[in-house]
C-alpha cells in the first residue's frame, strides 16, 4: 500500500471522530466539545488535502507516463467527493456560526471515505488513452464540487425536516439547538445554487471533452443522462421555490431527491448500467 | 362578429396564460427527469433479436409503437422539448414586459414613503444641518453604488442609489442560451453527419458510413493512412495511445499530414477525424517461423573496408571460402539458434572462424537480424549473413475513424458559455436599491437608511449596516471639526 492510502484511510477515522464529537456537542450541549470537534475537523480535512497530494507525487514518482492528478478512478473521485465535503461545511460553519450541522455533514465525507477504503485496488494506475485530457481535471473538480454541495444540501434537509416535526415549542431541546427553519431553508436553497452552477460546468466541460474523445458533445449514455437527470430535478426545485407555498418542507424533500438522483449518478450507473462512461469499473 | 373576435382573443390569452405559467415549466422538467429514466434502462438502438431476447415480442412491439427504441429522438420527447422551449420563450417575453421597465430606465423609481416604512430601515440622529452633509453623503454612497442621485425633499435631501440593475437580465439569458442550445442540436441532427471509415495501413479512403443507415457518403477529400501503432504501459496490457498517422489528400495532392491520437482528433474542411478503434488485417503473410536450423544455403557478404567494394559467397556449413582482396580465409564453424554477445541476445547466428593471410586467426559471430553487426569488430571486412528474405511480414493493422460534421457545434458552444454565466449572474448577482433619507426635524437631523435588495436580501442589510456604520462615524467626523 502507497502511503497517500495509508494516511488517506487514518483521515476516515478522523473524520468519523470528528462527526460523534459534533453529535455529542450537539445532544449533550456542550460548547467545548463542539470546538474540539471543529479543530478534529479541520485537522482531517488538512489530512486528506495531504493524502490527495502525496498520491499526485506519488503518481509521478513512478514514473513520468503514470503521473497524473488524483481524478482517475472511483476510489479516488470518492476521496476527492469527502474533500469537498469537508470543506463546504467548514466555510459554512465559519460562516454561520453553528456546529450542529457538522453531526449530520461530518459522517457523509466519513462515508465517503470509508465506501472508497472498500474499493479493491488503490494502487495508481497510468491513464487510458480516453483520459489523457486536460479537460480530466476540470470535468472532476466541478462536478464533484456540485456533488458536494448537493450533499451538504441534503444534510441540511435532514435538519430542517427534523426541526419541522418537532411540534413541541422550541425550547433548549435537541432540535430547537438546530439553526432556525429559516435559515435552514435559505442554506438549503444558497448550496443547491452553488451545486447547480458546478454541476451546470461539471456536464459542459464534460460535454467539450466529449466532442473531443468520442466525437460527440451528447450521446444520451447513462451516465449523460443520469446526469441531465440530476439537473431538471434541482432546475425544479429552483422553479418551484418560486411558487407560493413552496417553500421549506417540499423543497427539503426534493433536495433529498435531488441528491437520490446524484448517488444514483454517481454510483447506480456505474454498477446498473453500461455504458461509454465506465471508468468506474476499473475501481 | 365581435363574440368571435372575443372567443379567439379568449382562447390566444389562455393559451398565453398556459405557456407562460411556471406550473407547466416544472411539470416539464420534472417529466423529462422521468421519461429519461426509461432510456438508461432499456438499451437505445439496439438490434430488434437483443429486445426480444430480452423484453420478448410483445414488449418490443410495443417499445416500437411508443418509439422506446430510440427514445431520446422520438415525437414524444421532441414534443416535450418542444413545449419546453415555447414556456421559455413566452415566460421570458410575458416577464420581460414588467421587468424590462425596471431595466432599461435612465432614472430608476424610488418610492421614498416605501422605504421609510420599511421594517428593516435603520434610524439615527446627528446635529449637523442637511445641507451640510449632502455632498459628503453622496460621495460616500457613490463610491458603492454604480447609479447615485441626491434629490430634494420636503425638509432635507435623500441619496437614491442602485446597483446590478442588469443583474435582472441574468435568468433571461440563462433561458435563451437553452434555447440557443436545443438549435444547436436541432441544426446539427439536420445537417451534419456522423460516419465511420477503417483504413488498412497504407491505404487510402474517401467514402464513410453513415451511422445507423446503412448509407454511405463521399468525403470531399481522402485519407491515407500511413501507420498505425497501438502502445501499452510496461508491464501490463493497459493501453497508453492509438496513433494513427494519416494524410489528407486533395485531387491526388498530399494536403497535411498529422497523427491523430484519443482527445486530439484532426478536423479538416470542418469534419473531424477521431481515433476510435482498431484491429488486425486478416489474410496478411504469415511471418516466417523461428529459425532452429541453419539454412542449407547461405549467402554472405563481404565488404572491404579499403576499398569499400562488396563481395559475396554461397556457403554451406563446414565448407571454407577465399575472401577477395586477400582479406583472408573463412570458415563456417557453428549455428546458434539463440546466440548471445556480451549479454544481449542475438537470435539464430552463424560462429565463423576468420583467418588472415598472416596467418592470425579470430572467432566471428554474425547475426542473421542484425546485418551490420560486424561492423563493430573494426576489422578490414565486415561480413553480413543474409537469409531468404520473405519480405517480413510486421503485422498488418487498419485504423478505425469516426467522422463527423457537426454545423450546429458553435451554436452549442455558445449556449454553454451562455448557460454558465447567465446562471453566474442569476445566483450570485443582485439588483440592489438603497436610499439614504436625510431630514430635520424637531431641531436635529434625522438620518434613514433603507434597502432593498432582488437577492442575497441578507447579505445587503449587513451591507446597509455597515453603511450606516460609516456615514455616522463620517458627521461625527464633520462635527468636531
Amino acid at each position: 500500500m502507497e502511503y497517500n492510502a495509508w494516511v488517506l484511510s487514518a483521515v476516515t477515522f478522523i473524520y468519523g471522530a470528528a462527526g460523534t464529537l459534533y453529535l455529542f456537542a450537539w445532544v449533550f450541549h456542550k460548547e467545548a466539545v463542539g470546538k474540539m470537534a471543529t479543530w478534529v475537523a479541520l485537522f482531517a480535512w488538512l489530512g486528506s488535502t495531504i493524502g490527495i497530494t502525496m498520491r499526485w507525487i506519488e503518481s509521478y514518482r513512478m514514473g513520468n507516463e503514470f503521473g497524473h492528478a488524483p481524478f482517475s478512478n472511483m476510489y479516488e473521485s470518492l476521496v476527492f467527493f469527502a474533500w469537498t465535503i469537508g470543506l463546504i461545511y467548514l466555510v459554512l460553519e465559519r460562516r454561520y456560526k453553528n456546529r450542529t450541522m457538522g453531526a449530520f455533514a461530518m459522517p457523509l465525507a466519513c462515508l465517503a471515505l470509508a465506501y472508497a477504503s472498500l474499493s479493491p485496488d488503490k494502487s495508481i494506475q497510468p491513464l487510458i488513452p480516453a483520459l489523457k485530457s486536460n479537460w480530466l481535471i476540470a470535468h472532476v473538480i466541478t462536478c464533484f464540487l456540485g456533488y458536494a454541495a448537493f450533499a451538504v444540501a441534503f444534510a441540511i434537509s435532514i435538519m430542517y425536516l427534523m426541526k419541522s416535526e418537532d411540534r413541541k415549542p422550541p425550547a433548549q431541546n435537541l432540535t430547537g439547538r438546530l439553526p432556525s427553519s429559516a435559515l435552514l431553508d435559505e442554506l438549503t436553497h444558497q448550496l443547491v445554487l452553488f451545486g447547480f452552477l458546478f454541476l451546470t460546468v461539471g456536464i459542459i466541460t464534460g460535454a467539450v471533452w466529449a466532442k473531443q474523445a468520442w466525437t460527440r458533445y451528447w450521446s444520451w449514455d447513462p451516465k449523460e443522462t443520469w446526469s441531465l437527470i440530476t439537473w431538471l430535478i434541482y432546475a425544479a426545485l429552483l422553479h418551484f421555490r418560486m411558487m407560493r407555498g413552496w417553500r421549506g418542507k417540499r423543497i427539503a424533500v426534493l433536495s433529498i431527491v435531488g441528491f437520490g438522483a446524484v448517488l444514483f449518478t454517481y454510483f447506480g450507473v456505474n454498477y446498473w448500467l453500461a455504458g461509454l462512461h465506465s471508468y468506474g469499473e476499473q475501481l | 362578429m365581435s363574440l368571435k373576435n372575443d372567443v379567439s382573443a379568449n382562447i390566444i390569452s389562455s393559451l398565453w396564460n398556459f405557456f407562460a405559467s411556471l406550473k407547466l415549466t416544472v411539470a416539464l422538467l420534472l417529466c423529462m427527469a422521468v421519461l429519461s429514466i426509461f432510456g438508461t434502462v432499456i438499451p437505445q438502438n439496439a438490434s430488434a433479436e437483443e429486445y426480444i431476447r430480452i423484453f420478448g415480442l410483445f414488449r418490443y412491439q410495443l417499445f416500437l409503437i411508443l418509439d422506446i427504441v430510440d427514445m431520446y429522438h422520438s415525437w414524444w420527447f421532441i414534443g416535450l422539448m418542444a413545449l419546453l422551449v415555447a414556456n421559455i420563450l413566452i415566460c421570458s417575453i410575458d416577464r420581460l414586459k414588467t421587468t424590462g421597465k425596471v431595466i432599461f430606465t435612465r432614472h430608476p423609481k424610488f418610492d421614498l414613503e416605501n422605504y421609510r416604512k420599511r421594517q428593516d430601515r435603520i434610524e439615527f440622529r446627528i446635529r449637523q444641518d442637511a445641507a451640510e452633509l449632502r455632498e459628503p453623503f453622496l460621495d460616500k454612497v457613490a463610491r458603492r453604488f454604480r447609479y447615485c442621485r441626491a434629490i430634494d425633499t420636503e425638509n432635507g435631501f435623500a441619496v437614491t442609489a442602485e446597483k446590478g440593475r442588469l443583474s435582472r437580465l441574468g435568468v433571461y439569458v440563462v433561458h435563451f442560451s437553452i434555447v440557443v442550445l436545443l438549435l444547436g442540436g436541432l441544426v446539427g441532427s439536420k445537417f451534419g453527419f456522423e460516419g465511420f471509415v477503417a483504413i488498412p495501413e497504407g491505404e487510402t479512403a474517401d467514402t464513410i458510413d453513415i451511422r445507423h443507415t446503412g448509407r454511405q457518403l463521399q468525403l470531399p477529400f481522402k485519407i491515407r493512412c500511413d501507420d498505425f501503432n497501438v502502445s501499452f504501459y510496461e508491464g501490463g496490457n493497459r493501453p497508453k495511445e492509438f496513433k494513427s498517422s494519416v494524410t489528407i489528400l486533395e485531387a491526388g495532392r498530399e494536403i497535411l499530414k498529422r497523427d491523430i491520437i484519443v482527445n486530439d482528433p484532426l478536423y479538416h474542411q470542418g469534419i473531424g477525424l477521431y481515433q476510435s478503434s482498431y484491429g488486425k488485417m486478416d489474410g496478411g503473410q504469415q511471418a516466417l517461423p523461428p529459425m532452429t536450423a541453419p539454412p542449407e544455403k547461405i549467402e554472405l557478404q563481404f565488404q572491404s573496408v579499403a576499398s569499400g567494394m562488396v563481395y559475396t559467397a554461397e556457403v554451406s556449413m563446414g565448407e571454407t571460402v577465399e575472401i577477395p582482396e586477400g582479406l583472408g580465409r573463412l570458415s563456417v564453424e557453428e549455428f546458434q539458434p539463440e546466440a548471445k554477445f556480451m549479454n544481449m541476445a542475438l537470435g539464430p547466428a552463424l560462429i565463423v572462424k576468420l583467418t588472415t593471410n598472416g596467418g592470425e586467426a579470430q572467432t566471428v559471430t554474425l547475426p542473421f537480424h542484425f546485418p551490420k553487426f560486424d561492423a563493430m569488430r573494426k576489422g578490414q571486412v565486415v561480413i553480413s549473413t543474409m537469409v531468404e528474405h520473405r519480405p517480413h511480414v510486421e503485422e498488418r493493422y487498419y485504423t478505425g475513424l469516426q467522422v463527423v460534421y457537426d454545423p450546429g457545434i458553435e451554436l452549442v458552444y455558445s449556449g454553454f458559455v451562455l448557460m454558465i454565466i447567465g446562471c453566474w449572474i442569476t445566483f450570485f448577482m443582485s439588483h440592489r436599491q438603497l436610499v439614504v433619507d436625510v431630514a430635520v426635524t424637531g431641531g436635529s437631523t434625522r438620518v434613514l437608511l433603507a434597502g432593498k435588495a432582488n437577492k442575497a436580501k441578507m447579505g445587503f442589510k449587513l451591507e446597509i449596516e455597515r453603511m450606516a456604520d460609516e456615514l455616522r462615524e463620517m458627521a461625527d467626523g464633520t462635527h468636531k471639526k
